[in-house]
């Protein structure tokens, strides 16, 4: 039987999307590592400074569109709504986060 | 002695990082009897438990050193009452906290507690509930129990992980074993094969499959995987004894994992107590900082200044480091060998041997040494010869 297991398949999201951190996973701030962490059963990953900080915003509340604002606003940056589209997509193939 | 060591071995001391895992073996009691428990073999003599203000204390000393994964375990760590307490002190730290349990002694209450008090994690052991290890798989009380637990743990909201221990007796029911997983929404199987420690170690001839058995059993279970795709997630722990380079332990003496065991000796892997000559210290008596930094016992077999040949001029030593102590200890009475799973090993043929022992053919007829089960008489009666 042929494998089911494909390459990830393209992540739906989009700047409507809701993202909230996924089952099983745990964000949180790490003195150890100076960096957000995120927790899962018997791991942990490191997030770098960008990565920590649109995670930090999923809520299950924001719209990717709302979190690119707020990170636009806190950090005085210009448009960074593609940022933040690429790397939810990368956060929802690793289940680290899941749409609304 | 230590000068003419380390003028011949030069390898550099590691840098020593915080333990990343807490290990809270909580009691060693349990209700059930598996004839491969990895608890000490003296389990019974040894009986003076932590107290909950004892637990709490390691368990925030240890989150400041920068643990972040707790898991608690035993014996049974439901058989302690404040269980809830712990794992709810546990969460409040910034733990991911995780149980490991065979569900014997899960009631609704129970769970229903360690979700509000932030439980993230429970990992579901699959064994024999009964003393008849031979057809634990027709008896339906095993699999009640299981489906009971597994529906708490799905009405709760848990991730459900569970665990099996593979091996001569269940290892050609596998199938029975993944179905029931599936059965029963696992997101993750992991059949590891039986150590050989403890009370394996005893029965290791009852309990250590055949070649065959184990190439089979591998690839029912890689037949699975193709057929379920990412539904289950599914490990397969082939039994070391059929490998010619042994694993690291605990992936690094003293480099990952703080185990603290019921009565308060804090180890630095789960059966490192077995090992004679060596200090280990209590968490009644030193601080978790110092124990992990300064104790003989976790600093003795850190990194690859302890080995003697053939480990210290082995070019793989960075990688396996030496194996297993307990294992070495076990099998050739001496700490400081190679662990004789690596086929470098004089020691070797151990391991052969009882390999061999193994894959010879067996009368189905002849009488056979009966299994020793896990149990404070048996503890009793062999405790001293392990
Ligand atoms: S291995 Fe079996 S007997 Fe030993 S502690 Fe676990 S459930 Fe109990
Ligand atoms: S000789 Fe020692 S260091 Fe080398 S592979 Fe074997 S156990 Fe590992």
């Amino acid at each position: 039987m042929a494998k089911i297991e494909g390459p990830p398949a393209e992540s739906p999201v989009t700047a409507a999307s809701i993202p909230a951190i996924g089952h099983g996973f745990r964000l949180q701030w790490e003195k150890a590592q100076n960096a957000h962490v995120l927790l899962y059963a018997e791991g942990m990953v490191t997030l770098n400074g960008s990565a920590g900080a649109i995670l930090s915003q999923c809520d299950g509340r924001k719209s990717a569109a709302e979190i690119a604002a707020e990170l636009q606003h806190t950090y005085n940056q210009p448009d960074l709504g593609d940022d933040v589209l690429a790397f939810l997509r990368i956060a929802v193939d690793n289940k680290w986060v899941q749409l609304q | 002695m230590n000068a003419a060591v380390n003028a011949v071995n030069t390898d550099p001391e590691p840098a020593v990082a915080p333990p990343f895992w807490l290990l809270a073996e909580l009691t060693y009691r349990c209700p059930l009897h598996c004839p491969f428990c990895y608890n000490p073999v003296n389990f019974a003599a040894i009986k003076a438990e932590l107290s909950t203000d004892d637990w709490i204390r390691v368990l925030r000393e240890a989150r400041e050193l920068g643990s972040v994964q707790c898991g608690f375990s035993g014996g049974e760590p439901l058989g302690r009452d404040d269980l809830e307490i712990l794992i709810r002190e546990a969460h409040a730290l910034g733990y991911y906290t995780n149980l490991l349990t065979s569900g014997v002694g899960l009631t609704e209450k129970r769970i229903a507690e360690f979700k509000r008090g932030g439980l993230d994690h429970i990992q579901l052991s699959f064994q024999d509930t009964t003393k008849q290890t031979n057809d634990f798989l027709s008896s339906t009380k095993t699999f009640d129990l299981k489906r009971k637990a597994a529906e708490l743990i799905h009405k709760y909201d848990f991730e459900m992980v569970m665990n099996c221990v593979v091996h001569r007796l269940n290892i050609d029911h596998i199938d029975k074993i993944i179905e029931f997983a599936l059965e029963i929404g696992a997101g993750y199987l992991e059949l590891a094969n039986a150590q050989y420690y403890s009370w394996a170690l005893m029965n290791v001839d009852q309990l250590l499959p055949t070649r065959e058995q184990v190439q089979r059993a591998e690839e029912v279970t890689q037949q699975y995987r193709e057929r379920i795709g990412n539904r289950m997630r599914l490990l397969f722990v082939v039994p070391d004894y059929y490998e010619t380079r042994p694993k690291r332990c605990v992936n690094g003496w003293g480099t990952t994992l703080f185990a603290v065991t019921p009565d308060g000796t804090a180890v630095p892997c789960h059966t490192a107590r077995m090992l004679p000559g060596l200090k280990f210290p209590n968490v009644r008596e030193m601080s978790v900082r110092d124990i992990w930094y300064h104790s003989e016992g976790f600093n003795h077999f850190r990194g690859t200044r302890w080995m003697q040949e053939p480990c210290r001029s082995c070019d793989e030593r960075f990688s396996c480091l030496g194996g297993c102590r307990c294992q070495a200890y076990m099998l050739t009475r001496d700490v400081n060998a190679a662990d004789p799973v690596c086929d470098k090993s004089p020691h070797h043929a151990v391991v052969t041997d009882m390999v061999a022992r193994a894959n010879q053919p067996r009368d189905p007829d002849a009488p056979r040494k009966p299994l020793v089960f896990r149990g404070a008489e048996e503890s009793l009666a062999h405790g001293h010869d392990a």
